[in-house]
């Protein structure tokens, strides 16, 4: 017992490393986003051979900026970011003036410029995003700043799901693509 | 690890912490019915395509959750409670009005549902004019705008921000800031700053807020 007890240890200390965990209650989706963070414990088995870059929180970039790796970034960008099938994250002491668009993203620091993604933006507790978001899914934590619009993207949404699940049943409640008496 | 496993079953403090935004714990925020709430959607529902929402309150993510993959809906967050609290904090109320053309830069008739919240509230009947004038501009024909308005004068209150729980249930939540006093405005004061809106709808709730809803004709 006290053996498993020292195994767990570390693998609690890094969960409470992330940032403000107890916000994302408040959310409907705050509970999917908390493991989405592209760390390596989150994911254990991608995270090992999936690379994560980071940008330190001295770099400063203008420019585009583009890859086909996991990003964190913590310094200054601005220009344009992609990172079409990547999950890119927003440190919380990056100042991003940019377009991003990449497969998901996490916002921990501001934003000010559009985001889209594929999946999702989450914008967590303290992050800021002036701008416009389109992505399927988007969560929003409480203390959170948004200046914008929301576009959900529903056509795009309903064609990925049904390539990757052709004979799934729609979720009635976190499914954004397919609700119940969605107006026409 | 001893004394984590001798509070083993006892309460957890980091759990019940709450944060600076919600002073209050979840559970004790009142959750009340609306009556205006399901005639607004059904209104918005009833437009052609995807409904256009311009919410003047915070962002929060349960209402982007409901209007946004719930119903489907394309929203635009433009948080005047927090361009209140900036003026109020710099003492500039006054100009706060003359801010409302250029913050809403909506084109004429794009938009198919306005949630004003208790905004009305905390406005002079002047810059109430101004924004009414910017909400009929921007409103498409059929479309719906949904507004609370106090009955009676509060020299000072904290803003509120409503949380939809389901189609006929707001949860009304504190939201920091400077907040302001109330100021009801008149029936008919209502009616007039919307001329060319109907008030399909006017509830009065048990709190003595009224929940109005304000149709344009198809």
């Amino acid at each position: 017992m006290w053996k498993r007890d020292e195994s767990v240890k570390p693998a609690t200390g890094s969960t409470g490393s992330t940032p403000a965990p107890a916000q994302h209650g408040s959310t409907p989706h705050a509970a999917e986003a908390a493991p989405t963070r592209p760390a390596p414990a989150s994911e254990p088995q991608r995270g090992q051979e999936r690379n994560v870059v980071n940008i330190g929180t001295s770099v400063v970039i203008k420019g585009e900026l583009s890859g086909s790796e996991d990003l964190t970034i913590e310094g200054q960008v601005e220009g344009k970011i992609e990172l079409r099938q990547n999950v890119l994250t927003i440190g919380a002491n990056a100042k991003i003036k940019a377009q991003v668009f990449a497969k998901a993203v996490i916002i921990f620091g501001e934003i000010v410029g559009n985001v889209a993604a594929t999946e999702k933006v989450d914008i967590r507790d303290n992050g800021s995003v002036d701008g416009d978001i389109a992505a399927p899914r988007v969560a929003i934590a409480e203390g959170a700043h948004f200046r914008g619009s929301i576009d959900m993207q529903r056509g795009n949404k309903v064609e990925q799901k049904a390539e990757a699940k052709p004979a799934a049943q729609p979720a009635p409640t976190s499914a954004p693509a397919a609700p119940a008496g969605v107006p026409r | 690890m001893l004394s984590d496993l001798l509070r083993w079953g006892g309460k957890r403090s980091s759990q019940t912490e709450t944060t600076g935004d919600a002073p209050a714990p979840r559970g004790e925020e009142p959750v009340i019915p609306s009556k205006a709430l399901p005639k607004f959607l059904s209104a918005i529902r009833r437009q052609p395509g995807p409904p256009v929402l311009l919410d003047f309150g915070p962002v929060i993510g349960a209402n982007v959750a409901f209007f946004g993959e719930r119903l489907g809906c394309k929203l635009f967050i433009e948080d005047l409670f927090a361009d209140y609290d900036k003026h109020a904090r710099g003492g500039t109320l006054d100009a706060l009005a003359a801010t409302f053309p250029s913050r809403l830069r909506h084109e004429d008739a794009s938009v198919d549902g306005v949630l004003c919240w208790d905004f009305f509230d905390f406005l002079t009947k002047p810059a109430s004019q101004l924004l009414a004038r910017q909400i009929v501009r921007v409103l498409r024909p059929g479309g719906a705008v949904m507004g609370f308005f106090c009955t009676s004068a509060v020299p000072r209150t904290a803003f509120t921000k409503y949380e939809v729980v389901d189609e006929t249930a707001m949860r009304h939540r504190y939201h920091p800031g400077i907040g302001g006093a109330r100021m009801p405005l008149l029936n008919r004061d209502i009616i007039k700053m919307f001329d060319s809106l109907i008030v399909s709808d006017s509830f009065l709730l048990k709190s003595n807020t009224r929940e109005i809803l304000l149709r344009r004709k198809a």
